[in-house]
Order: structure tokens, then sequence, then C-alpha cells
């Protein structure tokens, strides 16, 4: 009831915005995908990791900030890609880092595993989650430690002309390259989950991880597995986000809690959800920020991301497409 | 009955320090050790000039002014140890309580109000200063008073989640509250809190012209010549009310609730103890003292700063709170006490001390908060049950009785390793 009169609300005064001044909702809604397709990302990694051992792994949003990092590393002083390097030198670029980076945050995340939460598979989930927390303030120290405190962001690599140009709205390929880099990627992980027989194991394990070992599943491989898939997540992640936006040591810790809301918000423990949820979260972040209309701006952003995530939990903890799990009970 | 059979013991010593100390009434025996702790932390003001200042490692010992924050980020770990340890509610948000705390003392008791002219009880503050200035003490008491009902506010509708979904609600308002301070200094140009300024200077304790004129106590501690000894006294003061408070509680009919809850709150629910009830005590009892804590350091830094509120605090006070023992009184104090004190300056005396002899170079400070981390996983890892564990569950560990919910009792994971149980 008190969710439906927010959400008119909101929907007023998004038409409201609409009427008012049409080329920047558009304008806006195409930054909101942007931004929302690289938290889809992040969120994923959430999800899936949530999905197999019931635990919000804090440490996430920092394995993604330490991926962004490295990739800044590799771009500028490996490859020492710039905005003069031809086209096809760029392409390779950023696919070679794009490569090197998933791998690295794969072993980052499968480490972490293996070093802290493996020991405490039996443990109650209390323990996990505080460990969890733990790693998290460990990984972005060990960012702190290597890459320092600075923000670190790119030269303009991609090109900024238009995809397409309706009156003035105005859509660039630097923006639309977060949103063509995802699309195949959640194309891959779907198949990865639904056809292989690695996805399977995985699902078996969410739903029940006795009767899943009894079948023959090796539910620490599977485990394994899962926050490998999750840390490649979180390396495509940071790079992209590394091309849109800058990066710090502790981007990750306020990224990471934006998009553990984001799987909140479609329900965690659900693929599908996470995405959707992540591309809500970035256009309500979006919106926000861009209009102009009673907008309450980027100084709220944070509240209003945490306020939803909080309203989410006591009003409609399953999410948008989730099922009604104990915790909501 | 158990301290009789071991005092006639023949195996016991009866002769020497051990024999007078086996004679002494049980009462006492108890209250010993709390005594003399209590005693040298006391006198500390007076024999901290003469500690030596070359110690290897920590260098020096704190002074008076370093010890007053440490006392009262230990009076905050026994606030949250209430929640975290005796209720076992996880709570990421803890320093919300603290900054509703400090912000109720910028707004009773500074100028921060200019277009009201207020004063009750305040001392040492010109009668023509405009603003609200009511006497500290009291302040105190309105600002735990406040944070409780902070507490039962963000408590009410998030405390029938479990676990985990409580615990990312409390750290979602750990994050909108001191995102609130720092941006309502203009609400319909309205100025709340002003915003990253934060609200400075805030009026401090004192007795008055009357109880200085009587026995000599100062007027007020911030004019004081002993300003840093008047407030270190009052710390403790307050950390032994809330020590105090948390031990009579634990023993009340409200804490054997929280701790059955802690242990299994299907069964606590089925035998007739009201879960929402004593989960939302929990929360206004631990937000109490954190608050009272929050408004007293506002009070000693005269002033409250939005960027005091991180979520880094929070997760520091958890620290305190694990290294120590969850649910452990006196763990959670000797826990809080070491890392406050490595906060405050111990890490930072280390790094040098560690430079200095070793051929490393590390900005220990730098990464303190990366320390705490690993003190957490190490932890939790090793030794779930803190340095100094709670009595109650050894024991239940040590009879082998005591099998609890895997998912509810942190301590699971010791009984797991119990060798007797393969």
């Amino acid at each position: 009831m008190l969710g439906g009169v927010f959400v008119a609300l909101l929907i007023a005064w998004l038409i409201v915005n609409l009427v008012k001044t049409p080329s920047d909702f558009f304008t806006v809604m195409l930054i909101g995908i942007t931004t929302g397709s690289v938290y889809a990302l992040i969120a994923l990694g959430y999800t899936l990791v949530y999905g197999i051992l019931q635990l919000i792994n804090f440490a996430h949003g920092d394995v993604f900030a330490l991926c962004g990092l490295f990739a800044s590393t590799i771009v500028l002083s490996l490859l020492g890609l710039n905005e003069n390097t031809s086209a096809i030198g760029i392409a390779g670029g950023l696919l070679l880092t794009l490569l090197i980076v998933v791998a690295f945050g794969l072993l980052v995340n499968t480490s972490i595993e293996f070093i802290a939460y493996r020991r405490l598979r039996n443990a109650p989930r209390l323990a996990v989650l505080i460990t969890a927390v733990g790693m998290s303030f460990i990984v972005q120290n060990v960012s702190l430690a290597v890459f320092d405190v600075n923000f670190r962001s790119l030269p303009p690599l991609i090109s900024e002309s238009n995809v397409f140009k309706v009156g003035s709205v105005t859509y660039q390929w630097n923006q639309f390259f977060a949103v063509l880099v995802t699309i195949p990627v959640l194309l891959l992980l779907s198949w990865l989950v639904k056809s292989t027989k690695q996805g399977k194991g995985m699902r078996a394990v969410s739903q029940d991880p006795d009767a899943a070992a009894i079948m023959g599943v090796n539910v620490n491989r599977t485990i394994s597995f899962t926050f490998a898939l999750a840390g490649g997540l979180a390396g495509v992640a940071g790079l992209l986000y590394l091309i849109e936006f800058n990066i710090r040591y502790d981007t990750g810790f306020e990224l990471g809690l934006i998009a553990f809301t984001a799987a909140v918000l479609g329900g965690i423990g659900n693929l599908t959800g996470a995405v959707l949820g992540a591309l809500i979260i970035g256009l309500i972040q979006a919106f926000n920020e861009g209009l102009g209309w009673a907008a309450p701006g980027s100084d709220w952003t944070r509240s209003i991301v945490f306020g939803l995530l909080i309203a989410i939990l006591v009003f409609r903890p399953e999410g948008l497409l989730g099922e009604r799990t104990p915790e909501g009970a | 009955m158990r301290e009789r059979l071991r005092g006639v013991s023949k195996l016991e010593p009866l002769d020497g320090v051990f024999g007078a100390w086996r004679r002494l009434p049980h009462g006492l025996r108890a209250a010993l050790p709390a005594i003399v702790v209590i005693a040298l932390a006391a006198t500390y003001p007076y024999y901290v000039s003469s500690l030596p200042t070359d110690v290897p490692v920590i260098l020096a010992f704190p002074d008076v002014g370093a010890c007053v924050t440490i006392i009262i980020f230990v009076m905050m770990a026994v606030g949250l140890n209430i929640v975290v340890g005796y209720a076992g509610l996880l709570d990421l948000g803890y320093v919300a309580f603290y900054a509703i705390g400090a912000y109720t003392a910028g707004w009773l008791a500074s100028g921060q109000f200019q277009q009201v002219h207020f004063h009750f009880g305040s001392v040492g503050i010109g009668k023509e200063q405009n603003g609200i200035h009511i006497s500290i003490w009291l302040v105190l008491l309105c600002a735990g008073l406040l944070t409780a009902v902070g507490g039962i506010i963000i408590g009410l509708p998030t405390l029938r989640l479990r676990g985990d979904y409580l615990a990312i609600v409390t750290l979602g308002f750990g994050e909108i509250i001191p995102q609130f301070v720092r941006n309502a200094d203009s609400i319909k140009g309205f100025d709340l809190t002003h915003g990253t300024f934060g609200i400075s200077p805030i009026d401090s304790p004192g007795f008055g012209e009357h109880l200085n004129k009587a026995v000599g106590l100062p007027v007020n501690y911030q004019s004081s010549f002993d300003r840093e000894r008047f407030f270190f006294w009052t710390a403790l003061a307050l950390l032994l009310l809330a020590v105090f408070c948390s031990l009579r509680l634990r023993e009340s009919r409200l804490g054997r609730a929280w701790i059955a809850i802690r242990e299994d709150e299907t069964a606590a629910g089925a035998m007739g103890i009201p879960l929402m009830r004593t989960k939302t005590w929990a929360y206004a009892i631990g937000a109490f003292f954190g608050g009272m804590a929050g408004a007293y350091i506002a009070s000693f830094n005269s002033g409250a700063f939005p960027s005091q509120f991180q979520f880094n605090i929070s997760v520091f006070l958890l620290c305190m709170v694990i290294l120590g023992g969850m649910g452990s009184l006196w763990g959670v104090v000797v826990g809080g006490t070491i890392l406050a004190w490595l906060n405050v300056e111990g890490l930072a005396n280390i790094g040098s001390w560690v430079n200095a002899h070793t051929p490393l170079n590390v900005e220990v400070a730098k990464y303190q908060f990366g320390i705490y981390g690993i003190i957490i996983v190490l932890m939790m890892l090793f030794r779930p049950v803190g340095l100094i564990p709670e009595r109650r569950r050894k024991r239940e560990i040590e009879e082998g009785a005591g099998a609890s919910d895997r998912d509810k009792s942190v301590y699971a994971v010791l009984e797991a390793e119990d060798p007797r149980e393969k």
C-alpha cells in the first residue's frame, strides 16, 4: 500500500520532468542505462555468491575496485595506450586488458574464498558475514598500499562521436561501450549457468548443498567456480567503470553497497533480477542527479539508494523477481 | 558450593598468598580485581607523568587527554556489546547512534541556533549568548534518551528481519545519518547541522559557582586548570555506569531473554519471550549508551563534525567487541581498550618504533583499518569466542552441553571442534 503510493509518486515525478524537459530526460536516461549496466556486472557477483552460500560478500565491491586500479596500471603503464594510439591498437589493448583483469579478478576472488570463507563452511552465517566485512577492509587496504590514495582515470580512448542523435538527445560511443560489453558478458553468464555441467552443479548446490554432494557434485569446487565467475565479472566491471569514470581504493565500498542494493531490489539470488535491479538503480541515480525539477541532487544519492534498500527489505524482502525466503517471513 | 568444595580440598595449597586469598569472603574475592583495576585507572592522571616514555614497541603510555577518547570508545563498545553480544543482532551502523548523540549535544548546548536564546543550568557561558545552552549533565541524558528513541525507530521496522538482512539495514542507516548531517545545512533555508563544518564550539560540563565555592569542583571543565583530568574522571564514571548497567542487565529477566534469543530465536519465541519487544529493548539500551558517549565526546572535542561518522567507526567498534569476546563484558572492556588505544596513538607509536628498529618503512597508521580487518578475520578463523570468552559459553563448552543452533551461535565453531564430540 505504502509502497504503491511511493511508486506512484515516483512515476508522477518522472512524468512531470519528461513533460518539462524531454531532451534532458532522455539524455539522463541513457546515462542511467550506462551506469546501470556496470552496476549489473557487480550486482551479479553479489547475487551469485549469495545464491550459493547465503553470504553477503562485502569484499566483492573492493575486489571490483582493485580490478579497476589494476586495469589502469595495465592500460597506462604496461601497454601505454593513449588517445593517439591507433584504433586497432586501442581495441586490441583493451581486449588484452580485459582478459588479464578478468583472470586477475577471478584469482583474487577465489583466493579470498579459499583463505577465509572455506574454513568457515560449517560456522554460523553471522561469523562468515563478519569475516566478509574484515576481508573487505583487507582488500581495500591492499588497494591503498599498492595504488595509493589518488583517483585513477584513463584518457578518452573510445571515440566521443555519437551513436545516434535525435533532436538534442545524443548518445556517445564511449557511453555505449559499457552496454556493448555488458550484453555479451551477460549472455555468456546465462549460458554458463543454464547449460553447462558446472552451471547445473551451481544451481544444485544453491538449492541443497548436502543433496548435491550426495549426487556427486564437488561442492567445494562448485563454490570456487562461483567465486571465480563473480571475480571475473568484477574484473569486467572494473575496466568498464575505469573507462567511464575514475576509481580509487575506496570506490568499491560504496559502489559495492549500491550494487548490493540492486541485487536485493531484483531479488537476491536471482540473476535476471540483479540485472533489472541494477538498471533501475542506475536510472534512479541518473534521474536524481540529472533532472531539473524537484530532484534532490547528488548530495542525496547515497541516502536515496540506502533508503530504497531499507524500504525493500522491510516491505518486500524477496525483491522484484525473487521468491519468498525465510528471511522475509 | 563449588568454591567451598575447592577451599577444603587437600590438593589446594592452603599456605601463603593462596591461602589468604581463599579465606577472603567470596564477594570480595570476586570484586577485588575490579576494585584494583578501577583504582589504578582512577589514579592514572597522578602517575602517568612518572611512567617511562621509552618503552620498547609502544614507546609511551597515552596521556590523560588520549585516555578520554579511549574510555568513551570503550563505552560505545560496551553499548554495542548489548546489541551484538547479548542479543546476537549484528549491527553494522552503530556509528549512527554516535552521530545522533553528538549532534544532540550540538543542538542543545551550543550557539548553533542563534535565533533563540535559552539557558538552563549552563555553566561558564555568558548569559547574553544566543543559542540553546542546557547543562551538559542534562544533555547527556537527553542524548541518551533521544538516541534510544532513534534506536527504536530504526529497530521497529527492521528487527523482524533476521541475521544478515538486519546487518545490511543497520549499515544503511549508518550511511544515511552521516550524509543527512552533512547535507542538512539548509532545509528550506534552515541550518540544522551546519553542513560539513559541523557544530562547534559545544559547551563543556561543569559544576557551577556554588559547588566550586563549597567543595572546589570546577565551574566549567573547559576553562579549568585541570581540564583533561576532570574530563577523564567523568568519562571513567560514565564507563563504569555503562559497565554496571550491562552487568545488572545481563542477569535480569530482560538479559536472560536476550541470551535466549541469541541462542535460538525460534525456541525463545516458543517459550513465550516477546521477540520484537525484547530485541527493540536491546537496540534502545545499546543506542542509549552510544548516544551518551557521542554527546560526551562532542563536548570533550567541543564539536561535532560529519567526517567523524564513517562506516569505518562501526566496524572498528565491532572489532572491539569481537576481539574481546562477544557477550563477554570484561572481554569487551579489555579488547576495546587495546583497540581504542591502538587507534588513538598506539599504531602510530608502534609504527615509528618498527621503522626506527627495522629496515622497514611503513606508515602503519595509514593501514589501520586493514589491520582491524586482519584482526577480525583472524579472530573469526581461529578464536571466534574472543580473548576473554563469556564464562557462560565456556562452561557450556566444557560440560559438552549447550548444543545450540549452529545458525545462531557464533561459538558453534568451537563446539564443532570439541574433541569429546568425536
